[in-house]
């Protein structure tokens, strides 16, 4: 498993195997099925148990932190603490059955719906971007006689391994005005300097962070996928005349439309969950509210306001709209074409 | 240069100033190789610049002291590295240096255990045929999707329970499954593990443990390494949990102490430069190992590529 980019272009690369290819959740890889060979039955029983024993593990984990988180969680939703007398002494809280109440607060909370406002705005602007950059590169470094090749790949990659806190700090003080090159270029010719960290620049500053640090993964997802595509199916098309513009549009990039439904999907689960960019931000300016996205409610009702119940609520309808949102827009854009289904 | 059309033969000749043909005829004739596509490759250095800017920034400004930060040309380099190390050092006894140890320990140790949990879990979904296999596989994927928003308040309340808040444990556990590990590890154990070894070995009366062992984590190991560094960045870069599930700064990782560090600098500017610093400081290992391992390490890999 060797890196066989530099040495051995085009047919070498051809998928020689169906596994790999098809990074989308739906794409099995191939496994061979083990035949057991004529054994005695203590043997076969041995290769019998062995995958639930090495599966062993990873289901411990996920039924302590999973499984039962979330269960919990709805558990959770579905109860109140009920205050007896003074709410002194033990026993005077209780939890008791709330029924949909927390559920109805949560749907009918004006904050929350901000938030939610919010969030889609931001994410109208970072998934199309981000994704938009990552497609434009992948392609682009894929194309004929480009030079500093793995030099531009990596430094776009670069971001990638920057927590999401420090690249809101390092954005957030490059939109100080005192400290920004951009304020200072506007600056020296006399422009007004703009707020970038309130109102509506709010959202393009946000936004910025968020492309900055996802364009080079998704774009190494998309480029990764393009490079499996065989040299044959570019030739025909060559030798028709088509114009590198023509191959990109007509043929690779539905040829990569698994790998863009994959990014799109992990794309819209992050930009729906954003919290330690816009927590980050908070203190260098006013215009960030502690409720700024749902997460931040709630946390900030889990763990400032004490209300864990009202929180888990309003954590479940935030995982429902996750959900309903991604797989509904990937419906929509499966019905919307005939080539972009997952292998 | 990757040469998609070119013919394993016709190596590109690097013309420096000769550039054959400027006008190209019809475009059935294939471009000489050797040429700079000029507009691609600026638009690719044009993304490298955007990307590089920030890491730039936080290189010069944390080599400025308190008063240049605020008053020189965002990119003229200061005088106050030295200063900056020496107060960022000292700040409440070292506790800087504590936050990377304790996020090099995070990260380390817990995509150690991730990436076992991931072979070993991938390579019996890869490679054995049983009943409930693709079930067993789509609820971990399932995991994948579920956000950690919804994961996070219950696990520090069912922690908090067992009585295990604030402890590097309850930082550690929640993430050492990791569905997008799992799935690599499938991906990875499929392609790289010919099922006629597995029969050998079985053969030879080797046990499933040993052969899994012996003979396939060897076979896995690039693709280990991947998941390896997958969930090094992952843990790393964390946020949220280890900012739900701590209490004690001796115990934070460098993320959520960096962030206390910043949201007291909102009153006192003064620590604007510790922050600058720590950040620097932040960025520059992880960018290092990045420069070191690319040269034997594919990106591609990240994304499940699989090359024989």
């Amino acid at each position: 498993m060797t890196d066989t980019r530099r040495t051995s272009p085009g047919v070498a690369d051809a998928p020689r195997h169906g596994a790999g290819d098809a990074p989308g959740p739906g794409g099995a890889p191939r496994t061979t099925t083990a035949r057991v060979h004529a054994s005695p039955g203590a043997a076969r029983r041995r290769v019998r148990n062995a995958p639930y024993l090495f599966l062993l593990p990873a289901g411990l984990l996920f039924a302590v932190f999973f499984a039962l988180p979330i269960g919990y969680a709805v558990w959770l939703s579905l109860h109140r603490i009920e205050v007896k007398g003074l709410g002194l002494g033990r026993g005077a809280r209780q939890e008791v059955w709330a029924g949909l109440a927390n559920y109805t607060a949560a749907l009918t909370d004006s904050e929350l719906a901000r938030g939610a406002l919010r969030i889609l705005g931001y994410g109208a602007i970072v998934v199309p971007v981000m994704l938009g950059l990552a497609l434009l590169f992948a392609l682009l470094l894929d194309t004929e006689r480009v030079r500093a090749r793995s030099f531009s790949r990596l430094a776009i990659f670069l971001p990638y391994a920057v927590p999401g806190v420090v690249a809101a700090m390092l954005w957030g003080f490059l939109y100080l005005p005192d400290v920004s090159p951009f304020h200072y270029a506007l600056d020296a010719v006399g422009l007004p300097r703009p707020d970038l960290l309130d109102g509506g620049p709010l959202f393009l500053a946000l936004a910025n962070i968020a492309v900055w640090g996802g364009t080079g993964f998704n774009m190494i997802v998309i480029y990764t996928s393009l490079r499996s595509i065989p040299a044959e199916v570019y030739e025909a098309a060559k030798l028709d005349g088509a114009t590198p513009l023509q191959i990109a549009l007509r043929i690779k990039i539905p040829m990569v439309a698994p790998s863009l439904v994959l990014t799109f999907f992990f794309s819209i689960i992050a930009t729906l969950q954003v919290f330690s960019e816009p927590t980050t931000l908070r203190p260098l300016t006013n215009g960030i509210p502690t409720t700024w996205s749902p997460l931040m409610k709630v946390y900030n009702d889990a763990f400032v306001g004490g209300n864990v119940h009202a929180a888990s609520a309003t954590a479940v309808v935030l995982a429902v709209a996750t959900f309903v949102l991604s797989f509904g827009l990937l419906r929509a854009s499966n019905s919307g074409r005939k080539q972009g289904r997952t292998r | 240069m990757t040469d998609l059309t070119a013919p394993p033969t016709r190596k590109a000749a690097p013309a420096a100033g000769t550039t054959p043909g400027t006008s190209q005829g019809p475009p059935s004739v294939r471009p000489r190789p050797g040429r700079i596509a000029p507009l691609p490759t600026a638009a690719l250095l044009l993304g490298a610049l955007y990307c590089l800017l920030p890491v730039a920034w936080v290189l010069v400004a944390s080599t400025k002291s308190g008063t240049e930060l605020f008053s020189t040309f965002t990119f003229l380099p200061g005088s106050g590295l030295g200063d900056n190390l020496a107060d960022l050092g000292a700040y409440r006894e070292g506790v800087y240096w504590r936050w990377m140890a304790n996020s090099a320990f995070y990260a380390g140790f817990g995509a150690v255990l991730s990436t076992a949990v991931s072979a070993v879990s991938g390579y019996a979904l890869a490679v054995y045929r049983f009943r409930g296999r693709e079930a067993v596989f789509n609820v971990l994927l399932t995991g994948v999707l579920m956000p950690p928003v919804i994961l996070a308040i219950p696990q520090y309340l069912l922690v908090a329970k067992a009585g295990m808040a604030d402890t590097y444990l309850s930082v550690l556990l929640p993430l050492v499954l990791s569905p997008y590990g799992v799935y690599l590890g499938r991906i990875y154990a499929a392609a790289a593990i010919p099922m006629e070894l597995v029969e050998a070995g079985r053969m030879d009366g080797a046990g499933e443990w040993r052969i899994f062992l012996r003979i396939a984590v060897p076979m896995m190991s690039p693709g280990l390494v991947t998941i390896f560094l997958f969930q090094f960045v992952a843990i790393w870069n964390n946020f949220l949990l280890p900012y739900i599930m701590l209490g004690d700064d001796e115990k934070f990782p460098m993320t959520v102490g960096l962030y206390t560090l910043l949201a007291q600098g909102a009153a006192t500017p003064a620590l604007y430069t510790l922050v600058i610093t720590g950040a620097m400081l932040a960025v520059v290992p992880l960018i290092a190992l990045f420069l070191v391992i690319q040269r034997f390490w594919s990106l591609d890999l990240l994304s499940g590529a699989v090359k024989s």
